[in-house]
């Protein structure tokens, strides 16, 4: 608990990982409540004349409407629900299995442990969209599928992390007292190792979860999202397929720059925390050497800096 | 460690990684619900010939996998006479299928289309190489300067873009200045020759554009935290104390330990910019491999989709392990 | 004027939010030509800052606050750079620029754990070429002949020239390492616990080269080391640090014989000299820590740990005086 403390504090006076958090939040709170922010219901199409298909922004309709006369900010609001709940549930899913694997190859070693990262190491080679794409197409489209594929393909990279952690926290004195009053395995790597993995474990699922956005909204872009759901992917779908020739900037935009916007915000938060939790604080020899030697600019005693 | 130990591991690794992805890629289209291939065969468009020869090809009356009954008679050999083999051996043959859209030998349209996504590909990594090492170098030489904010900054957030999007925005950018769709205009051909070629790196302007800016961002954050890294080595201190000039630390020191890591970096990204060149052709309609990759599913023509899947895993596999060997000759440290 | 006087130096490290830690404060002291100086203390005393401070080569957060490094150059024909005038210079008041010249060529310095001190992806014969080139403006063929010259002095056979630092075993890198700072033939060496790590053989053979050199070619040495043993072996004078101040700086003899600070007498005490007719049955060692640079003491920096002190001591920070002519002790107990 009192890393977690320090963690925020040291967290709350980095202004980039505020901003990202901020960013963040903002998404969340119109996912949650956009039934109340959204001026239309997305589905319904609005006194539909032709000349309302890919209407440009107006009083009524602030982002204009869509290519079959639903207003577009209320696909946008409601949009951003379908893109959480697939960066939360697919990131969650590739942090679980990414951090077993990686604590059990990192505590036990041996056979199961080299097993393990071999493993790893076909699927990280498997290229990720492609594979993606060949099993929604064989397997059919829907946000479970989504969020499955992209939590079963996304753990390679945490079970690494995690593994070379728990390799150099193995062999720390508090460990091997435990070991030498005879606690179990799976004891010491729940009570012990676990927490100390946790601070990293958390950063990279911020990052993780802008990854899980950006392969849902590539999949749905392609064509293969959820067909019953909004998402921004989808919206840029129908918006290349259809409003591009007619330069609907108002459809073809937002989406993006709302993609964007989230991921934006994870990255900077997460960033700001692996940098925290996993510092490496190293000075380098090469700097500018005229502010090394203040007294060749003549100034002596201004350079004692406030104690 | 011994450069010769490790160079035969990591090809030992990537046969059986070969290995594993053929399998995989057999399954795949095999057990999912459907069973694509068996699909083949009621598919109006083939002719009977082609049926007939796909039938044949790849042993679709046949058990998939193994005979259990042949085994029980003992016979062996028989029992793998499958559908599994059938694919295998055609594979051995590079028969890859026909496509169900257009009726064309599977191989022959992808021998057709590789090189543009090749060209596509190296173009854009090149670019996405120089400028990554630049800024990464400038930026951790300058850490801690508002320049180093601004390059981190921007790295940042191109890596948080997705490649489709970018590709919309420089697609609206660029409509009206530079080709936005396509690899040629309609009419030119190769024999026309240097105007033929001229337009198609036209149209390879954009793409590459948005291919190169979306996989600099990892470049250049690999390159900052790895040059960040070299510089505090003693040997950096050594350099200095023996009266080298920074320029002079950088191109003899730096540089080319701090390199090092990028290879690996490149060997990493491959599967990401596999990914990158589908979204990126799909957008522009540049018809390569990812271009076809994407119409194969949105036809639902699966002996190509399996082919191009083959094909890019494959390569990855291919190009990682290039990218092992390369770091081998490169680090003294892993020598004979 | 000696060959090097320093004087007042005071260097601070700053912190992430900004506040000074003052690692060294206002050390003087003066070396003569082929005579060598050790400077002692705990780790963590000052003593490499001292000296990469003197070099300006101090990392990103360091400040050289105060102070004098007047070198007198001598007049040597390695170095058409400076020229062969006899010249009186404060290094730190030169423009970077000018620095570099006087680095390596006229004061070089042996880092400590020669471990990461070589570039490991760079020939070691390169890498000794490489000041001679930079600062004698010679062409490779007479560079590598004098680097054959320079491996033969420490006793390394020129065929390793062509090897990779991690061919070469602990012993040899600092051999190599010594090797490479005499390359242009400095008035002054500095090495930087060169013998720590190093197992006594080794040890013994560094020393020797050490004392050769000095004889042999003139060289000045600063010896910076918390071995007692190995500053008795070859030093002629005697700088004592603690907490970043000098505690006691005289001749070796005076320093062994009639240690007069509490803290130098306590060294004394710990270092059993095998040749003493009492040989003590006991090692003394002096209780407590180092102070913590963002927590100095107000007065003393050795009184919490000092066994001899007044009310004064922790109030008031003794001067450094001269007892007698070549010795200075900053204590407020010594009076005479």
């Amino acid at each position: 608990m009192e890393q977690f403390k320090e963690i925020w504090r040291t967290f709350r006076r980095r202004p980039m990982g505020i901003v990202g958090g901020l960013t963040l939040l903002s998404v969340v709170f119109v996912a949650i409540f956009a039934p109340w922010l959204a001026p239309y219901d997305p589905d319904e199409k609005i006194d539909v004349e032709p000349g309302d298909l890919l209407a440009p922004p107006d009083a009524g309709h602030l982002l204009g409407r869509d290519d079959a006369g639903k207003d577009v900010l209320s696909q946008l609001i409601y949009g951003a629900r379908v893109s959480l709940t697939v960066g939360f549930v697919a990131s969650f899913m590739s942090m679980f299995i990414g951090t077993t694997v990686g604590l059990v190859a990192g505590y036990y070693g041996g056979r199961i442990g080299n097993a393990l990262m071999r493993l790893v190491d076909f699927l990280m080679v498997i290229p990720d969209l492609p594979l993606m794409l060949v099993i929604i197409s064989l397997w059919g489209r829907g946000l479970w599928k989504i969020i499955l594929v992209i939590g079963l393909l996304g753990w390679t990279y945490t079970a690494r992390l995690v593994r070379s952690q728990v390799l150099s926290i193995k062999e720390r004195q508090f460990i091997l007292r435990a070991r030498a009053i005879g606690a179990g395995s799976p004891r010491i790597i729940a009570r012990h190792i676990f927490p100390q993995v946790l601070p990293i474990i958390l950063a990279e699922a911020v990052l993780s979860i802008s990854g899980a956005i950006i392969a849902e909204s590539s999949l749905s872009f392609l064509g293969l999202g959820d067909p019953t759901l909004i998402s921004w992917g989808m919206m840029l779908n129908f918006a290349f397929e259809r409003a591009i020739s007619r330069m609907a900037w108002w459809f073809l935009l937002p989406p993006g720059f709302a993609i964007i916007w989230v991921s934006l915000g994870l990255v900077l938060m997460g960033s700001t925390l692996e940098e925290i939790v996993n510092p490496r604080l190293k000075s380098h020899h090469l700097f500018d050497a005229r502010r090394m030697v203040a007294l060749v600019a003549g100034e002596s005693a201004n350079q004692r800096v406030n104690e | 460690m011994q450069r010769s130990d490790y160079l035969i591991r990591r090809i030992f690794f990537a046969l059986v990684t070969l290995v594993v992805v053929i399998v995989f890629n057999f399954f795949l289209f095999r057990i999912l619900p459907g069973d694509p291939i068996k699909a083949i065969v009621r598919s109006p468009r083939l002719t009977r010939e082609a049926k007939e020869k796909l039938r044949v090809d790849f042993g679709l009356d046949k058990p998939v996998f193994f005979d259990a009954e042949r085994l029980r008679e003992g016979d062996v050999v028989g029992a793998f006479d499958t559908q599994f083999t059938a694919y295998v051996r055609a594979l051995a043959h590079g028969n890859l299928g026909i496509s169900f859209r257009s009726r064309r030998d599977v191989g022959e349209v992808l021998a057709e289309r590789v090189w543009r996504t090749v060209v596509l590909v190296a173009a854009g990594e090149t670019l996405a190489l120089v400028f990554g090492m630049a800024l990464g170098l400038v930026s951790a030489w300058r850490r801690g300067t508002r320049l180093d904010m601004i390059i981190l900054l921007w790295a940042l957030f191109s890596w948080g873009l997705p490649t489709f999007f970018l590709g919309i925005i420089l697609l609206i950018l660029g409509r009206g200045h530079l080709p936005v769709g396509g690899m040629v205009i309609p009419g030119l051909k190769p024999e026309d020759g240097w105007t033929y070629w001229a337009d198609v790196g036209r149209h390879l302007i954009l793409p590459t554009l948005t291919m190169a800016i979306v996989y600099t961002s990892s470049y250049v954050m690999i390159m900052r935290s790895s040059v960040v890294e070299v510089l505090s080595e003693d040997y950096i201190l050594t350099a200095k104390a023996k009266g080298l000039s920074t320029l002079q630390i950088m191109r003899d020191h730096a540089l080319k330990n701090a390199m090092l890591p990028m290879v690996t970096m490149i060997a990493l990204n491959l599967g990401y910019t596999v990914g990158g060149a589908i979204q990126v052709e799909t957008v522009f309609s540049w018809p390569g491999i990812g271009r076809l990759m994407y119409d194969a599913v949105m036809k639902r023509d699966y002996p190509v989709l399996q082919g191009t899947f083959l094909l890019l895993a494959v390569s990855v596999v291919a190009a990682n392990l290039l990218a092992d060997i390369l770091y081998s000759v490169l680090d003294p440290r892993v020598k004979m | 004027m000696a060959l090097l006087e320093v004087r007042n130096l005071s260097v601070d490290y700053l912190t992430d939010d900004g506040t000074a830690l003052h690692a060294v404060e206002d050390v003087s002291f003066s070396l003569e030509q082929a005579r060598s100086l050790g400077l002692v203390g705990e780790s963590g005393c000052g003593k490499t800052t001292t000296m990469l401070g003197m070099l300006r080569l101090l990392p990103a957060e360091g400040r050289i606050v105060s102070g004098e490094v007047r070198y007198r150059s001598l007049q040597n024909a390695h170095s058409p750079r400076l020229g062969g005038v006899p010249r009186e210079v404060d290094l730190l008041r030169l423009s970077e620029r000018e620095m570099r010249k006087y680095r390596w060529n006229r004061i070089a310095i042996v880092f400590q754990g020669a471990m990461n001190a070589l570039n490991p992806v760079r020939r070691v014969g390169d890498q000794i070429a490489e000041p001679i080139m930079l600062h004698g403006a010679v062409d490779r063929t007479t560079a590598s002949e004098r680097v054959v010259e320079l491996l033969e002095l420490v006793g390394i056979t020129p065929e390793m020239a062509r090897q990779y630092p991690h061919q070469y075993s602990g012993g040899m890198r600092q051999r190599a390492m010594t090797a490479m700072a005499l390359a242009c033939s400095p008035d002054i060496l500095i090495a930087d616990e060169p013998t720590t790590a190093l197992d006594v053989m080794i040890q013994a053979q560094i020393l020797d080269l050490f004392q050769h050199l000095q004889e042999q070619l003139g060289l000045s040495i600063i010896l910076v080391t918390h071995d007692l043993g190995v500053v008795a072996e070859i030093c002629d004078d005697v700088l004592v640090m603690y907490g970043g101040r000098t505690a006691e700086y005289a001749s070796v003899d005076t320093i062994y014989n009639e240690p007069l600070h509490p803290y130098t007498q306590r060294l004394m005490e710990a270092f059993p000299d095998i040749d003493s007719p009492a040989l003590k049955t006991s090692l003394a060692s002096i209780p407590g820590y180092p102070p913590p640079l963002d927590a100095l003491p107000a007065g003393c920096r050795f009184e919490p740990r000092c066994y001899c002190k007044s009310d004064i001591c922790a109030v008031e920070s003794p001067p450094l005086l001269a007892v007698k002519p070549g010795h200075y002790v900053a204590c407020h107990q010594v009076r005479d």
